[in-house]
């Protein structure tokens, strides 16, 4: 029991960043209608702008988190109004492609810059390990936590009581109408792609925190898909609970199937059957819109 | 009126309903089609027209009611079926498809008289061949001649004026070789010209190749001109049937179009 | 320039070719494809079946995603069905080549239309998600299905042999790759010359519309993924006989990306494009690495720019494709031979 326990709540860890990385994924889905591959990027490149700001520029861990968000709001913003804003309106092939392009880009420049090597964040935690109860969480994991933790609260609060998170979820609801209301659709979707690519690399810094990183930690990115299928593509609160039920899901597979299978990573793939399932069953997810068919 | 001899109809609604979510689109509709007549469909703005054509042409499913075309209850057949029965349409908002020549748009009309299977149509086998030939044959014989967009051919449908759009669209649904068009909104936004070659066309099919049509206009004199018949609807419902001169006459028809715009 | 050219049946205005100096250059085409083998290097000739094998499984590709508008992130893992269904053929039952590479076209073909099967209830992003899901399962499949695929060290296959001659080296292996990319090109255009070309077309266009004018949706899609996925086991298939070995790290996402990326540069929708994106995508990584060879002359370590170069020169082009020339090489082409047609009186 305490080591079902064990896993579960490692799997609430891991599922509580996942729902932090999707939540950025949703918001640029719900606001703009784009499948964003390049999410993955983006948190590499957030990560890299603390690790720099830390190893390199000596800063505290606080500012660095703070440079790493403005960096990647400024990509944000770039990579909306260069390749976004041209691309509306185009089949949804062409978009998703665009974005895969970007991944690709992404991944080329952070080699350039920082070297194909594997690099680790200074310690910043303090080392002693948490304990609840009959779980014991290593500290590298459950600070990080606690910051994606933040986050998501932060970033509900927005959605919910500022005037631009009230625009946002108007523009997502109905493009026509919100325009109508008087409402910047244009910077609405600017700051949907500002506060992805924030989002993303606040995740980014908490995925690296704990594991480190390199130009190829946008790979995560691809873990975030059962996540959000499971939420349904649309749905913030979706995210949250696909994030953690993903989390864990893949922790009990990696638990209790991966000693039966040796070597055959079960917990990498156990998500991706998952995510068929959905498909099959309910493809727009728990918390998702079913879109309706007109002519 | 007295009703026509079953023999002699095409098509009969008999109390067809539709209703989407708590909204009545349809509510107990009853229509009768002879065959060679064109029938217009009138009423005003959100009458259920084009919902009463969806059911028709079987994109919507009615709750209740039965819609019978040549003796046979067609009511639950899927729509992708209702082609090759005999059934073919134009849309209010034009559907052709952007990817694809004048050309190809029209033999696509073709698609369910056609046999080609996936292993013939990669190998181009001598069966496919002649299919192709004889189906260009036909559409240059019977469609583009005869509708007059030889010049068209090979241009894309996009790059042509909505007028024109509307005729490929009327080629098209030719090529499905139709016993009953249904045609919605044939000429809404043509000028004089291309209105009075769509009113020709319309005729000529009636005439020289016996095609029922069913046609939805807004254009009051063109309504008066073509049909033999109308059906007027209003929220859902027949509120007159008759002769266009009948129902020109009918009180009630005149109270459902006050203050709508349908003067024409 | 050219006035004008006059068709006498509509049989001629079908035709592929079309005009007269289409033809003419049909012959010429064929000649070099024929003639290359005898005048290229050995380098030459890996690049040549390179490009051969990856346009025949680009082909498919576009078939399903540029014609029929169904969006793939799977297509190197269907490749990689065919490759391992070809290599498992000819290692246990010894089968010949000229067997063992269609068993892989129609175990990919199955293997596609399982995929497909669910295209009916869902589309676009959606499918897109579904098939990103069969790659990453396919992809584990063969890295532990050990029994059957060899695991990461994977299997080796002897080199294709007919009548006692041996395809064993590239030179030799062109005939199969060039011969079959032939056929396989000429089946392609075939299909849009017919009723279920033009059903996968209006499909992608409206698909609503098309089920109006009686095409069966869930047919037309699942026969474009099944005609997708034997074009990617036939690729798969001479991959086995062009390598001599299959591995799983052949077939991952981004050869699948790599694949979207010929199409979207090629031309979505396109035959000839298909060829064209075929052939930059795969030439222009090779360019960059004869770039950077000779910057190594200036500066030593310039070959560990390559990795990240590639990446970036991948991402940018497919990036700006989509942004200044959506429809791809292919329109290219076409600009450049109407200029010529008309020449020497442009508009």
């Amino acid at each position: 029991m305490d080591e079902f326990l064990q896993i579960a709540v490692s799997g609430v860890v891991t599922g509580g960043i996942y729902a932090l990385i999707a939540i950025g994924f949703v918001i640029v889905y719900k606001a703009t209608g784009v499948i964003n591959f390049a999410t993955g990027e983006l948190m590499m490149l957030g990560a890299f702008f603390a690790w720099t700001a830390m190893a390199v520029a000596k800063l505290p861990f606080a500012v660095a988190l703070l440079l790493a968000a403005l960096g990647a709001a400024g990509v944000g913003a770039l990579v909306e109004r260069v390749v976004l804003r041209p691309m509306l309106g185009q089949r949804p092939i062409s978009i998703i492609m665009v974005t895969i392009g970007l991944s690709a880009v992404f991944k080329g420049i952070a080699q350039v810059v920082w070297g194909g090597e594997y690099r680790s964040f200074p310690a910043i935690f303090p080392r002693k390990p948490i304990e609840l109860g009959p779980v014991i969480l290593p500290s590298r994991q459950a600070w990080p936590f606690l910051i994606a933790l933040a986050a998501i609260v932060l970033l509900a609060a927005l959605f919910r009581f500022t005037r631009t998170g009230t625009a946002m979820r108007a523009t997502a609801n109905d493009q026509a109408t919100a325009f109508g209301m008087g409402i910047d659709i244009r910077r609405v979707f600017s700051f949907s792609w500002v506060l992805a690519a924030v989002t993303a690399a606040l995740a980014g810094v908490v995925v690296g925190v704990i594991g480190g990183i390199s130009p190829q930690l946008g790979a995560v990115g691809l873990r975030i898909f059962p996540v959000v299928i499971l939420g349904g593509l649309d749905s913030i609160g979706g995210a949250l609970v696909g994030g953690v039920v993903m989390g864990v899901l893949e922790n009990l597979a990696g638990g209790y199937l991966d000693p039966l299978f040796p070597g055959a990573g079960i917990k990498e793939v156990a998500p991706f059957f998952a995510l068929v399932l959905i498909l099959m069953v309910r493809p727009w997810g728990l918390f998702g819109t079913r879109e309706i068919e007109r002519l | 009126m007295t009703s026509p001899p079953a023999s002699e109809l095409v098509l009969s609604i008999e109390q067809l309903a539709l209703s989407f979510g708590g909204v009545r689109a349809l509510a107990g509709v009853d229509l009768q089609v002879r065959r060679g007549t064109i029938s217009g469909l009138i009423g005003p703005n959100g009458a259920g027209k084009t919902s009463l054509l969806n059911c028709i042409a079987g994109f919507y499913r009615p709750q209740s009611g039965r819609i019978v075309f040549e003796g046979r209850d067609i009511t639950r057949v899927p729509a992708a079926r209702r082609p090759a029965l005999g059934l073919a349409r134009t849309f209010q908002n034009i559907a052709l498809f952007a990817g694809m020549t004048v050309l190809d748009n029209i033999k696509l009309g073709a698609h369910c008289h056609l046999e080609t299977g996936v292993l013939s149509a990669l190998a181009f086998t001598a069966e496919a061949r002649a299919e192709e030939e004889a189906l260009r044959e036909e559409v240059e014989r019977d469609i583009i001649d005869f509708l007059e967009i030889e010049h068209l051919r090979n241009r894309s449908v996009a790059s042509l004026s909505y007028g024109l759009q509307k005729r490929v669209e009327l080629a098209r649904a030719l090529a499905m070789r139709p016993r009953l068009l249904l045609l919605d909104e044939p000429i809404a936004g043509m000028n004089e010209e291309e209105t009075e070659d769509m009113a020709r066309f319309i005729l000529d099919i009636q005439e020289e190749r016996g095609v029922t049509v069913v046609l939805i206009e807004h254009d009051m004199g063109v309504v008066m001109d073509l049909c033999d018949q109308v059906t007027v609807l209003s929220f859902g419902e027949q509120i007159a049937a008759g002769t266009p001169a009948e129902v020109q006459a009918n009180p009630e028809v005149v109270r459902a179009y006050l203050g709508t715009s349908g003067g024409g | 320039m050219i006035i004008g050219n006059f068709k006498v049946s509509y049989a001629d205005d079908e035709a592929l070719f079309r005009t007269p100096a289409s033809r003419a250059w049909l012959w010429v085409l064929l000649g070099a494809v024929v003639l290359f083998p005898f005048l290229a290097s050995d380098y030459l000739l890996y690049l040549a079946n390179l490009v051969g094998i990856f346009t025949i499984a680009a082909l498919g590709l576009n078939i399903l995603t540029g014609f029929t508008g169904q969006i793939s992130l799977g297509h190197a893992a269907f490749v990689g069905v065919g490759a391992y269904a070809t290599a498992i053929v000819a290692t246990r039952l010894g089968l010949p080549f000229w067997l063992a590479v269609p068993v892989g076209g129609l175990a990919s073909c199955l293997a596609g239309a399982l995929v497909g099967t669910p295209s009916l209830r869902i589309k676009g992003l959606y499918l897109a998600i579904a098939t990103l899901a069969a790659q990453v399962i396919l992809e584990w499949v063969f890295n532990n299905w050990t029994g059957m695929t060899g695991g990461i060290r994977g299997l080796n296959v002897a080199p294709a042999g007919l009548w006692g001659f041996e395809f064993d080296t590239d030179r030799r292996v062109y005939f199969l790759v060039a011969g079959l990319a032939a056929l396989h090109t000429w089946a392609a255009a075939n299909l849009f010359r017919t009723r279920v070309g033009r059903a996968f077309i209006a499909v992608r266009d409206r698909d609503i519309s098309a089920e109006l004018m009686g095409i069966d949706l869930f047919r037309t899609k699942i026969s474009a993924f099944m005609i997708s996925s034997y074009y990617a086991g036939i690729a798969g298939g001479l991959w086995v006989y062009f390598a001599k070995v299959v591995t799983p790290e052949s077939f991952p996402l981004s050869l699948s990306i790599q694949f979207l990326a010929m199409i979207i540069v090629g031309g979505l929708g396109s035959i000839k494009g298909t060829i064209f994106g075929a052939v930059f995508v795969t030439l222009v990584p090779e360019g960059l690495r004869a770039v950077v060879q000779g910057a190594t002359a200036y500066s030593p370590d310039a070959m560990s720019w390559l990795a990240p170069m590639k990446d970036i020169v991948f991402g940018g082009m497919i990036v700006g494709f989509l942004v200044f020339e959506p429809h791809g090489l292919a329109e290219i082409w076409n600009r450049v031979r109407r200029f010529f047609w008309l020449w020497p009186f442009p508009k």
